[in-house]
C-alpha cells in the first residue's frame, strides 16, 4: 500500500511504500525521469543526518537513528532521519537540517 | 624522518547494531571475522595481514570511529614515542594490554582535530589467513564478498587539520606525502600522510567539526576487483556513495558505499607511492573536483558533507 508524502513549503509530494523508508520511496516515485530530489540524500543508514526531518502528522515507524543527530526528546516530538523512517499512513513532514550544516 | 610507525594497526568503529553490521563486514565486504570479545567487540582482519585484527565493531548510539591504532616496531620505540607525544602537549592515556583482545599495551593520545589514536608494538600474531607461511599458495579459496587483502587508511574530517598533520609529522614521522591547497586563501584543504611507502596511511580533510570519520579503506588487488565490488554493491543493495571511478589525489582507482550505521567504507586498487625523498604532491583547491574524482572532474556534496 502506498502512503502519499508530503512536504511543508514544497510543491513537491511522492508516494512511498510501508517497505520503503522515505529516501527510498522519493528517489522511485518518478518513473523515467530525473529523481525528486526535496529531501537530502546522505548515508542512507541514520548515521550522517543530512535528511533530518520532523514528522508533522501521520503514522510511522523509524528504525535506529545516530543519537546525535535525533536525541530521545526529539524523536519523541517527531524528529527523525527520513533514511529510517517507514510510513504507516500519509505523511506530512518539514525539513530539519542539521544545526551545523545550515 | 621515520620514528619507527609501521602501518595503520586498527581501526575502532562505532555501529548501531553489531549483528546487521556483522552480516556487512564479514559477507559483503568480505573482511574475515575472528573474533567476539566479552564486551561484545566484533574482531575482523584482511586475509594478507598476518595480526590478530584491524578492524573493530562496538555497538553504540552513534555511529563512527573511537579511534585508529598504528603498530611501532618494539617496545622501546612505543615508551619512547610516548613520552615524546607527552613533551608535545598531547593528553597521553596508556591502555593495558589485553584490553583488545591479543593485544598489547597501547598509547592512546587526542590531535588537535579531535581524533584519538593508538600507538602499540604487540599484538598476536597468528599470520596471514588461509595460507601457510611456508610455500604459501597465491590466495585463500573460500573469501567472500569483496575479498579486501587488508585494512589500509582511513581519512578523517576535522577544523585543525594543520595541528594534526604536525603532530603526526614532527613527534611519529609520518611523511606529508599530498596535499591540496588554496592558494588564494593560503589554506591548506587537505593532507595525505604517509608511515610507509603507500601514499596514505591516514589522511585529513578540512571541516568545521572535530573528529568527524569520512572512511575506512580496504585494499583490493585490482581495477577487475572494484568493479566487482560494484557488483556486489547493487546485489545486495548497499547504499552507493560513488564509483568506480579513479582518484586524482593518490590516483587510486575506488569505490565508495555505507555500512548499514551509514560509515562510509571505500575499497580500492593501484595507486601511487612515496618514499622519503618524494616531493610533496600538491593539488591546486581549484582543481579539487579532479583531484577527488578524476573523471567525473565535479565535486559530489554527500562525498563532501556526509560523515559520521
Amino acid at each position: 500500500m502506498k502512503h502519499q508524502v508530503t512536504v511543508v513549503g514544497s510543491a513537491e509530494e511522492f508516494s512511498c511504500t510501508g517497505e520503503q523508508h522515505l529516501l527510498q520511496g522519493m528517489q522511485t516515485f518518478r518513473v523515467g525521469l530525473p529523481m525528486l530530489k526535496v529531501i537530502p540524500v546522505g548515508c542512507r543508514g541514520g548515521g550522517c543526518g543530512v535528511c533530518r526531518i520532523r514528522i508533522v502528522s501521520g503514522d510511522y515507524e523509524a528504525k535506529k537513528m545516530s543519537r546525535k543527530h535525533v536525541s530521545e526528546d526529539a524523536q519523541a516530538q517527531g524528529v527523525a532521519l527520513a533514511c529510517r523512517v517507514y510510513p504507516r499512513s500519509a505523511l506530512q513532514i518539514e525539513l530539519l537540517p542539521l544545526p551545523e550544516l545550515s | 624522518m621515520r620514528k619507527g610507525v609501521m602501518r595503520p594497526g586498527h581501526v575502532q568503529i562505532r555501529v548501531m547494531d553489531i549483528e546487521e553490521a556483522v552480516v556487512h563486514y564479514r559477507d559483503r565486504l568480505g573482511l574475515i571475522e575472528v573474533n567476539r570479545d566479552s564486551q561484545n567487540r566484533a574482531y575482523f582482519k584482511g586475509w594478507t595481514e598476518i595480526d590478530a585484527f584491524s578492524v573493530v565493531l562496538r555497538q553504540a548510539d552513534e555511529p563512527g570511529m573511537d579511534f585508529m591504532g598504528f603498530k611501532v616496531t618494539d617496545s622501546d620505540t612505543l615508551a619512547s614515542l610516548k613520552r615524546e607525544l607527552s613533551e608535545y602537549g598531547c593528553k597521553v592515556e596508556t591502555i593495558p594490554a589485553g584490553e583488545l583482545d591479543g593485544c598489547g599495551e597501547r598509547v592512546r593520545f587526542d590531535s588537535p582535530t579531535g581524533h584519538y589514536f593508538e600507538l602499540f608494538a604487540e599484538k598476536e600474531q597468528p599470520g596471514k589467513w588461509g595460507v601457510t607461511e611456508n610455500n604459501p599458495e597465491a590466495w585463500p579459496e573460500d573469501l567472500k564478498g569483496m575479498r579486501p587483502t587488508r585494512f589500509d587508511h582511513c581519512l578523517l574530517y576535522g577544523d585543525d587539520i594543520d595541528g594534526t598533520a604536525e603532530l603526526l609529522q614532527q613527534v611519529l614521522g609520518f611523511q606529508l606525502a599530498e596535499q591540496v591547497v588554496d592558494k588564494d586563501n593560503d589554506l591548506r584543504v587537505a593532507a595525505f600522510l604517509t608511515a610507509s611507502m603507500k601514499a596514505h596511511d591516514v589522511a585529513f580533510v578540512r571541516h568545521p567539526e572535530k573528529g568527524k570519520f569520512h572512511h575506512a579503506s580496504f585494499y583490493l588487488e585490482s581495477w577487475n576487483d572494484v568493479l566487482r565490488a560494484a557488483d556486489l554493491i547493487s546485489m545486495h543493495d548497499i547504499p552507493l556513495d560513488i564509483g568506480p571511478t579513479r582518484h586524482g589525489l593518490t590516483h587510486g582507482q575506488t569505490i565508495y558505499f555505507f555500512d548499514p550505521s551509514g560509515n562510509r567504507n571505500e575499497v580500492f586498487a593501484g595507486g601511487d607511492y612515496t618514499y622519503p625523498d618524494h616531493p610533496v604532491v600538491t593539488w591546486d583547491a581549484d582543481k579539487l573536483g579532479k583531484a577527488i574524482f578524476y573523471h567525473d572532474r565535479q565535486l559530489n556534496e554527500a562525498f563532501l558533507g556526509v560523515v559520521t
